[in-house]
């Protein structure tokens, strides 16, 4: 596939057709302090972070995390009021268009147009991107042939799944062959095996023409799959790093203590820390502690404190662990309505 | 001998600006344009209502109102040698011809942004204009269209022109289409509903038609209306048509002066649909 990376970005000015960044001296998505007001409320606050090439990374947070704002900002579809964010170079403040033609973009709602064939729609996109004539039609064959829908050109999309659509999507996002793809909630609607399908799909664009992958998920299974990971919280970046990293951090296991009301749970989480001199989070009614070797303590826990504990469970940390350890709280009682 | 064939800096910069004007306004713009024609023809219940409401409002509304203005001597005032009513009223049914069909057009505006279509097309590198340019022009072309195709019934309405006076109500048409196709893009680009819209449609753009002298001349009106229809620009636009169907009798302004103010009315409209679409700004956009 490098010689169709060559083609597809042939008809590019030349100080544009590095692949993917390979000498580039930016980070494909450099984010600087990043903020965006909505007037009554702070969406982002100060993030920064950059995404490296050919890395299919993450954004995770609950609704209201500020993933939307920062998508929205990222697509050039509304400027940050403070910090700066640049996508290959370009900022997408000032200089949107050089922004647009390295960008594909998939849109959580469906942006076809179910009354166009496949065909017509990735004709369309590709015109709106300025490609025309017979290297628009190839590109058009080439992407319609990586999301495997060629049988499927002419056919209106109004009858196509929801998988499909969300291939035609892709194709979409891919036909001016751009070196950043960004998708918002990709696999929203999708049964498991379309999800499957488009993962691999990711990992495909990643490894054989370099591209940079953004994805931004609220789903932590979703969120495994990725090179990296920014887990957001009320706008601000709680966590960066690979999934597993971010789970080493923690260290051996979660142990957890379950009591009957949320005042027991902070007396026995200070009682827990006299003793044992860790630092317990408490949530709820539950103490959570992050501990080696798990069962031993929890052991010493419940002999130590037996009347309190209601139920007691260990288990390896998980990515909404690592949610929790950063932000004090569980991940889905943060859903404060995300503004559109 | 390669500086003789090399071009000069000059050109190379106007075959860029060349190559750029194309690839993100004309492009764009025609693959746009292209899209609302496909579109329309592709929903042919809106193909037959656009054609078959009209034909019926001008028959029946026209037959029925015949005999009243008939009978009130105004008709012979107001259509002024044109024997009936039919005649007087075949100007408006054309133009409601072409508000309907500009108004669903620009429909499809709101339609697209709440589909998400015009969120990839806001994200896309192509110029705002291109955005207008072929979005109005789609409208405007399927409404000019619509319009032409009803100048069939010109000899059921009594129509005495010259070939001359048929391109001049074409211009007519098409001028008009423009500007309503333009004018519907302004008020639906900041919605969000098509409610919102239906009720903007009877508020403003109903109103705009019935005080254009597409129903009554301008002369049979008078006081307060009178004025409001002397300041309506759509009056020029039927009065312009009438000027070219009809170039025997005399119309309410003289086909110059209203040509003028079309035109007019088209660069403003066109003109404020170009600056509603303009502003890139830290609300969200779509």
């Amino acid at each position: 596939m490098a010689t169709t990376q060559q083609i597809g970005r042939s008809s590019q000015p030349a100080q544009q057709s590095t692949p993917a960044g390979q000498f580039a001296p930016h980070a494909p998505i450099e984010i600087d302090h990043l903020s965006h007001d909505y007037g009554t409320r702070l969406a982002l606050d100060g993030l920064t972070f950059d995404v490296r090439s050919a890395e299919i990374f993450g954004l995770l947070g609950p609704n209201g995390s500020g993933k939307t704002t920062l998508f929205r900002i990222l697509s050039t579809l509304m400027v940050p009021t403070g910090g700066h964010a640049r996508l290959a170079g370009f900022d997408v403040s000032t200089e949107a268009n050089r922004v647009r033609l390295q960008t594909g973009i998939v849109f959580q709602a469906t942006s076809l147009d179910v009354k166009l064939t496949v065909g017509e729609n990735l004709m369309h996109q590709g015109h709106l991107y300025g490609l025309s004539g017979s290297h628009l039609k190839s590109r058009s064959k080439e992407v319609l042939d990586r999301v495997g829908l060629t049988d499927r050109k002419n056919d209106m999309v109004e009858t196509l799944s929801g998988g499909q659509k969300r291939r035609v999507e892709l194709a979409k996002g891919l036909i001016h062959s751009p070196s950043v793809l960004l998708l918002d909630e990709p696999t929203t609607g999708l049964d498991p095996g379309a999800r499957i399908d488009l993962w691999n799909y990711l990992r495909i664009l990643r490894d054989e023409q370099g591209v940079t992958v953004l994805v931004t998920t609220h789903l932590m299974e979703e969120a495994e799959h990725c090179d990296r990971l920014a887990i957001l919280s009320e706008g601000k970046l709680v966590a960066l790093g690979s999934p597993a990293e971010l789970k080493a951090e923690i260290g051996g296991d979660i142990v957890q203590f379950e009591t009957a009301s949320a005042d027991a749970a902070t007396t026995l989480g200070a009682r827990i820390a006299d003793r044992f001199g860790v630092v317990p989070v408490v949530v709820d009614n539950a103490v959570r502690v992050e501990r080696e070797q798990g069962h031993r303590f929890l052991t010493e826990v419940v002999e130590a404190f037996p009347g309190e504990i209601v139920s007691v469970s260990v288990s390896k940390p998980s990515l909404e662990d690592v949610f929790i350890q950063h932000t004090g709280h569980r991940f889905w009682l943060d859903q404060g309505e995300e503004k559109q | 001998m390669a500086t003789a064939t090399a071009p000069t800096p000059a050109s190379i910069g106007l075959t860029r600006l060349k190559t750029s004007l194309s690839s993100s306004l004309w492009i764009p713009a025609y693959s746009l344009w292209r899209r609302e024609l496909v579109r329309f023809y592709r929903q042919k219940a809106r193909v037959v209502g656009v054609i078959a409401s009209p034909l019926l409002f001008w028959l029946v509304l026209g037959s029925g109102f015949s005999k009243t203005f008939q009978s009130h001597g105004a008709a012979s005032a107001a259509a002024s040698g044109s024997t009936h009513y039919l005649s007087y009223f075949f100007p408006g049914a054309i133009i409601m011809i072409v508000l309907f069909t500009a108004i669903f057009s620009m429909m499809s505006l709101i339609q697209d942004r709440n589909e998400g279509f015009l969120l990839s097309v806001l994200a896309s590198p192509v110029s705002r204009s291109a955005i207008v340019l072929g979005k109005v022009l789609g409208g405007a072309t399927l409404a000019a269209i619509q319009g032409w195709v009803f100048l069939v019934f010109c000899p059921l309405a009594g129509v005495h022109t010259t070939p001359l006076g048929m391109l001049y109500a074409m211009l007519a048409i098409a001028l008009t289409s423009f500007s309503l196709t333009a004018l519907g893009f302004v008020i639906a680009w900041p919605m969000d509903s098509t409610q919102a819209f239906h009720a903007i449609i009877n508020l403003v753009l109903i109103p705009l038609w019935l005080g254009s002298g597409a129903l009554f001349p301008v002369s049979g009106a008078s006081g307060w209306l009178r004025f409001l229809m002397l300041l309506n620009p759509l009056t020029y636009g039927v009065d312009m048509l009438r000027n070219g169907l009809f170039p025997a009798e005399l119309t309410t302004f003289s086909p110059e002066f209203n040509l003028i103010v079309t035109v007019v009315f088209c660069a403003v409209v066109f003109v404020g649909s170009w600056a509603v679409v303009n502003r890139r700004s830290n609300k969200p956009a779509a």
